[in-house]
């Protein structure tokens, strides 16, 4: 007998299709001789371009010849179009591997002594056996277009010189410089100086707002939760508003009332006389740390205070009974019991939350900006974490392959933090999740 | 002993209450300060009353002055026979808002982009969800492990080439170019948090139907869907809030002023060159919240459960 699975399976790895045609599925081998025809005759010159493109990032400028401008190569044009291509071919590559193992196991068939498929038996069995594909395709090409993509053209921009003021295209063009502008970022005074004094303030910010937030919360659930507070409802309530209000809006408002000149807090305390001066909230360099981490307590504890009241309800009843047969005390109680409850169920979320803080742009840039304006740093102000310096690298300086390398530390930082966090917990462990 | 220890317990009560108070006062201070202030007359809301009222001397109190007055103020006018409480409240600035600005046009591109990110991200989240919760393919702990190392990446890092991309297919400054990076961003959690909740749906259900020769289509729609509402409110509600708050790829995407979004509108407002519209954001601001708010508080259920999931599941 003829080994029709080989056979047709290296028919099939040839050209998309031919396989199919020897398994005598005519109408499908049709099919996929027509797609695959049209990528490569459509495609194949354009994809060769792309790539040389991606590789070399455009060789000549913009020049004017006479009267004439010869349009010159954009290299950012050129990454991105290489970027688009290369996803298109491994998604085109992934199909005709498909293509492949199908010709294989129609061949195979075809051993055993059964018919090939028909195309109505053909469509039946691509709904059938195809379903969960067809489900995930429309995420897969938003995926891939819309976040890989861009991430990696991201990662990639690291590694190029792409920034003002020297290479900006179309005027310019850019290279590929290697790890250059990492080792910029260190070893340059001005670079290093700015990076790690924002680096550290952003670890500041990200444990103070967390544990201020946490303790808060935990501080105010108590509080509500606690025997003979009647009203719980109300001030539940009251106490979720500030998580319920659209966050920008509210933030916008606390930067006018701390606003150092004519802010309504200011002019109250200057009324009843507690202070002769206004108070720079927001426009010294320390106070203004301060302001923003004591203010984003109001942001932060409703959040914790619903998931501890959560947490507190659900501990039952009867270990406190039996606690209080053994003679324990509220304080004992608390210690032994509520608190341990509470903090192990809500340490996850915990350290998810430190990493939503670590690059919690809106808190800052819509409260200072980062202002106030440090002269020490490079483009960055006092109250500049790295996601917001990011933020103004990209869309002030135009410092790009910069703000791309300090994107992928912060990646780093929260990829630790996170992958550290995922293993801990039970989803990791269970069994059919990863499997 | 006992006595002691009532009076203590009332003392601690008292000082709780007194705390209560104080926070909910702290709550409630900057939210009544911009309600207050969008009936604030002028454009500053720098004043120090948060109540825009003053009492004014008048010299002889007339009835129709006080018929004038809203009924509210009558009894205060009474009983004061030479002060009388002058209250400037005024809607100018909610007038202001839809006739001289675009308020009302940004308010309409918000919807629609938030409900058209609700139903697309909905639409990616749950189908991915499923078939990474259900089905047991080639590449799967692959792609798990993709999403969930996507996620970590900071929200910029993307943003030049989602800009370049949007440029070259023609999308950019467009309300469907922003659903769709809101949407392709939603994917990563939104996947595994729904994957998470789909495991924890037991299979006999589905197979239950399977064996009653129930496809696809029909499991998934009259089978797993109904069980599955909690999540897919949530999904649903957080996809339709977030783009209400977004400012970062609103401002990237759309570059045009009659496009923009409320965020950017109302920033624009208090942090732009005319940043003297203190009032007008305020009244701006109040009407963004409370629509926004009270959604909030409605499914307020089913977004913690869906945030504890969140962080349970990965």
């Amino acid at each position: 007998m003829r080994p029709h699975s080989k056979i047709a399976a290296l028919l099939s790895a040839l050209f998309m299709g031919l396989g199919q045609l020897y398994n005598r599925q005519y109408i499908k081998g049709v099919l996929l001789i027509f797609i695959g025809a049209f990528f490569i005759i459509g495609y194949a010159a354009d994809f060769v371009y792309a790539m040389n493109g991606l590789i070399t990032l455009g060789s000549e400028v913009d020049k004017i010849e006479g009267f004439e401008i010869i349009k010159g190569d954009n290299s950012i044009h050129l990454l991105i179009q290489g970027l688009i291509f290369l996803i298109a071919f491994i998604l085109i590559l992934i199909s005709h591997i498909t293509n492949v193992i199908d010709a294989y196991t129609v061949g195979k068939r075809r051993e055993m002594g059964k018919n090939p498929n028909n195309i109505k038996e053909t469509l039946i069995s691509i709904y059938e056996k195809g379903f969960p594909f067809m489900l995930l395709l429309p995420s897969l090409f938003a995926t891939a277009f819309l976040i890989i993509l861009p991430n990696l053209f991201g990662i990639l921009l690291a590694f190029t010189n792409y920034s003002s003021p020297n290479h900006l295209p179309s005027n310019n063009l850019v290279d590929w410089v290697g790890f250059d502008t990492f080792i910029n970022l260190f070893k340059m005074e001005s670079w290093s100086h700015t990076f790690f004094g924002v680096f550290g303030w952003t670890i500041v910010w990200s444990i103070f707002s967390t544990f201020t937030c946490f303790f808060g919360g935990l501080f105010v659930a108590l509080l509500v939760n606690k025997k003979g507070i009647k009203f719980k409802r109300f001030w539940r309530s009251v106490f979720i508003l500030p998580w319920a209000i659209p966050q920008f809006v509210s933030i916008l408002i606390m930067q006018n009332l701390f606003n150092g000149e004519f802010g309504p807090i200011n002019q109250f305390l200057l009324q009843i006389g507690v202070i002769d001066n206004n108070i720079n909230w927001l426009s010294d360099p320390l106070l203004a740390k301060i302001t923003i981490i004591v203010v984003n307590i109001w942001f932060g504890f409703p959040y914790w205070m619903v998931l501890m009241s959560g947490v507190m309800t659900s501990i039952d009843a009867e270990l406190f009974e039996a606690a209080e047969v053994d003679g324990a005390n509220k304080k004992q109680m608390f210690r032994k019991i509520t608190l341990p409850i509470v903090l192990f169920s809500t340490a996850p979320l915990l350290i998810m939350n430190f990493a939503g803080n670590f690059n919690n742009f809106n808190m800052i840039y819509l409260m200072t900006q980062g202002k106030p304006v440090n002269p020490d740093y490079q483009g960055a102000g006092s109250t500049d974490i790295l996601i917001s310096w990011i933020y103004k690298m990209t869309l002030e300086q135009r410092q790009y392959n910069m703000a791309a390398v300090v994107s992928i530390l912060i990646f780093l930082v929260i990829a630790t933090i996170s992958i550290w966090n995922f293993r801990r917990t039970k989803a990791f462990k269970e069994e059919d999740m990863m499997s | 002993m006992i006595k002691n220890k009532t009076i203590s317990g009332k003392i601690t009560l008292v000082l709780c209450y007194i705390l209560l108070t104080i926070i909910t006062l702290s709550v409630l201070y900057p939210l009544l300060w911009v309600i207050m202030g969008s009936f604030n007359p002028g454009d500053s809301l720098f004043k120090p009353s948060l109540i825009p009222c003053e009492w004014v001397q008048k010299e002889a109190p007339s009835q129709v002055a006080l018929d004038k007055n809203s009924s509210s103020e009558n009894e205060t006018s009474q009983q004061e026979t030479k002060k009388k409480l002058d209250c400037k409240m005024t809607t100018a600035h909610y007038k202001y808002l839809f006739t001289e600005t675009d308020y009302a046009k940004w308010y309409w591109n918000t919807f629609k982009i938030a409900f058209g990110n609700m139903v697309l991200s909905t639409f990616f989240i749950v189908t991915a969800g499923y078939v990474f919760s259900r089905y047991r393919f080639k590449g799967r702990k692959y792609s798990l492990m993709t999403m969930l190392v996507l996620q970590m990446f900071p929200s910029f890092m993307g943003m030049i080439a989602i800009y370049l991309l949007l440029d070259r297919i023609g999308l950019l400054d467009t309300h469907i170019g922003l659903v769709l990076v809101y949407a392709g961003g939603a994917i990563p959690f939104g996947a595994w948090l729904v994957k998470g909740y789909f495991d924890g749906i037991p299979r006999s259900l589905e197979e239950a139907a399977r064996i009653d020769g129930a496809g696809h289509m029909t499991v998934f729609f009259k089978v797993m869907m109904p069980l599955s509402r909690p999540i897919l409110v949530f999904v649903a509600v957080n996809n339709f809030i977030s783009p209400w708050m977004d400012f970062i790829f609103a401002r990237f995407v759309l570059t045009s002023t009659e496009k923009k979004t409320l965020a950017i509108g109302l920033f624009d407002m208090v942090t732009g060159k005319s940043s003297t519209q203190f009032t007008n954001f305020a009244a701006g601001a109040v009407l963004v919240a409370i629509p926004i708010t009270i959604l909030f508080v409605i499914f307020q259920k089913h977004i913690v459960e869906g945030l504890k999931a969140g962080a349970n599941k990965g």
